[in-house]
């Protein structure tokens, strides 16, 4: 009889045998049955173990993005385009980097309107205020 | 809401028609389908079904066979059920996804229409396809005949849909042999054919949105192997609901079906197996034996997967020499059968003579005379005790004999 993935811990995944599984992999999201759950916050939401929300891929990385808040205009580009949802923003206004989740694919960089951009990518085991003192400076349009 | 279709007690359909009408009665919500000879009149028939009001579902022609079986996967994890209609080189590009439809465990139905496999290329009759996707993971159901391929089919739903199998099933039938042979076929009048099948049931449905659902993951050595021992559990259990099953079928119909078919085996000392229309004319090659005093039989599988091991041991335990027809060219070894039916008679401690015949490729006409021949290989074994010809012969071929060991 196949346990209820609902009921399982993360750390005790790895440990179920072939009769306790869900046949045919199905995986499901959340613990509780959901409504307008792209309207509740990421985390607030009821993620079930088996939720890739639970699976951490930031060590795939070589290289991060910085976020420079300094300069950063809240244009959600960022937010939009990420692949792994690993913007957070919070009433539209940007917060940061969710690094447990970001692959380091550098597309946040490359939607960044801002000039010089507000996000911008540094070595992964360089510090972020590091990166941050060595910002560059706004580049002038050629005519 | 479709129209019910008027049908006499006994119809004079062709395979694919019988099939076609099986398709209908079920409810199909999803057929994603291309056409191919042989089978192309299943999903022809099922279309006009749709067209003329007889189908509430849904017809979506799509641009391969790949396709065909990758939108009865999406339909299926949606949470409906689905259904295609194959053959040879389509069932070959669709391999890949049979696959996935077994893994992810979704109860899609399969009619195949046996054919030959390229090159060279041919439309008709034999069993290469079968034999590539035997090991897909499906349940593997196996028609002689039109009437067989229509019961087969309404049952296949009910066998893959039922919640302690939750597996994808295949109905085989001949090329042309079956498929464009019209005969007698009575069938179930729509209601008591939805009656008998039931209502889908739908399980980890994807539109079911308050609580998704992801289908078709990636587990790698962590889970993988838990997964696909889960997934042949299932369908080494599923016996004892494909059982259940004939059985039901048989209280409302009188036709009787079991995991193998036997024909006067009671007291055979030799035996034919084969697959398919074959076995009709083995039949009557065994009847005309019986009259020169040769104890003849003829044994076949109505299931193909899962392998009923036992049972075919039994049926042949007490036999001196069995041929193993094989109609798919074996590739560099023996034949699928002379393989699985060799291992099932030595495991269970039974060491009659056993040959290999490769026989029908490409809808090569098998004659009754060549399956008699093929009784008095058996009976000279049989009289021997030992092989007395070759272990693999090809047979109906010019040129040269072409036999092995």
């Amino acid at each position: 009889m196949a346990r209820d993935m609902k009921d399982v811990k993360v750390d005790e995944i790895n440990e179920l045998g072939w009769d306790e599984i869900i046949p045919g992999a199905a995986l499901f999201s959340f613990t509780e049955t959901v409504e307008d759950v792209a309207e509740v916050p990421m985390d607030e939401r009821p993620y079930a173990p088996t939720n890739s929300h639970e699976w951490q891929v930031g060590d795939w990385r070589v290289e991060k993005p910085v976020y420079n808040r300094d300069l950063c205009i809240d244009c959600q580009f960022c937010w939009v385009f990420c692949p792994d949802m690993s913007i957070l923003s919070r009433d539209k206004k940007m917060i940061g980097v969710i690094y447990e989740h970001c692959k380091g694919c550098g597309i946040c960089v490359e939607v960044c309107p801002t000039n010089p951009k507000s996000l911008l990518m540094f070595p992964e085991h360089m510090e972020n205020a590091d990166a941050l003192a060595q910002w560059p400076k706004k580049e002038k349009k050629d005519k | 809401m479709a129209k019910k279709y008027e049908l006499n007690e006994v119809e004079v359909w062709d395979g694919n028609m019988a099939a076609a009408h099986a398709l209908r009665q079920a409810q199909v919500d999803i057929v994603a389908a291309y056409p191919i000879t042989p089978s192309t009149p299943i999903v022809q028939n099922y279309s006009k079904f749709l067209a003329d009001g007889y189908v509430d579902g849904e017809f979506i022609m799509v641009e391969s066979e790949h396709s065909a079986m990758s939108g009865c996967v999406a339909a299926s994890a949606a949470g409906v059920r689905a259904a295609t209609a194959t053959s040879s080189q389509g069932f070959a590009l669709m391999v890949e996804v049979l696959y996935q439809a077994s893994g992810m465990r979704l109860p899609i139905v399969l009619t195949v229409v046996n054919r030959a496999l390229a090159a060279p290329l041919n439309v008709n009759g034999d069993h290469s396809d079968m034999y590539l996707g035997r090991d897909a993971g499906w349940i593997n159901l196996c028609s002689y005949n039109p009437q067989e391929a229509y019961d087969l089919t309404l049952m296949a739903f009910k066998i893959g849909e039922d919640l302690k199998v939750r597996l994808p099933v295949m109905v085989h039938q001949d090329g042309f042999i079956c498929s464009h042979t019209a005969q007698n076929v009575r069938p179930l009048q729509d209601e008591e054919a939805i009656e008998f099948i039931g209502e889908y049931k739908p399980v980890n449905s994807m539109m079911d949105v308050a609580n998704p659902v992801t289908h078709g993951v990636q587990t790698e050595e962590d889970w993988h192997f838990e997964h696909k021992a889960r997934q042949h559990n299932d369908l080494m259990n599923s016996v004892s609901v494909i059982k259940d099953v004939f059985a039901e079928f048989k209280a409302k119909t009188g036709r009787e079906y079991d995991l193998i078919y036997t024909y006067k085996m009671d007291d055979a000392d030799v035996a034919i197996v084969a697959l398919g229309t074959t076995v009709e004319s083995a039949r009557i090659a065994a009847d005309a034996m019986r009259e020169n005093g040769i104890k003849a039989g003829v044994v076949s599988f109505r299931v193909l997967r899962p392998f009923p091991f036992k049972e075919i041991a039994d049926a042949l335990g007490n036999v001196k020499a069995i041929a193993a027809m094989d109609r798919s060219a074996p590739g560099g070894t023996f034949g699928m059968l002379f393989n699985e039916i060799g291992a099932a008679l030595l495991a269970n401690g039974k060491k009659p003579v056993l040959l290999n015949y490769i026989y029908g490729l490409g809808g090569r006409d098998t004659t009754i005379e060549m399956l008699q021949d093929i009784y008095k290989d058996l009976d000279a074994c049989a009289k021997a005790g030992e092989a007395v010809v070759p272990l693999q012969q090809f047979i109906g071929l010019r040129g040269p004999k072409l036999s092995y060991f």
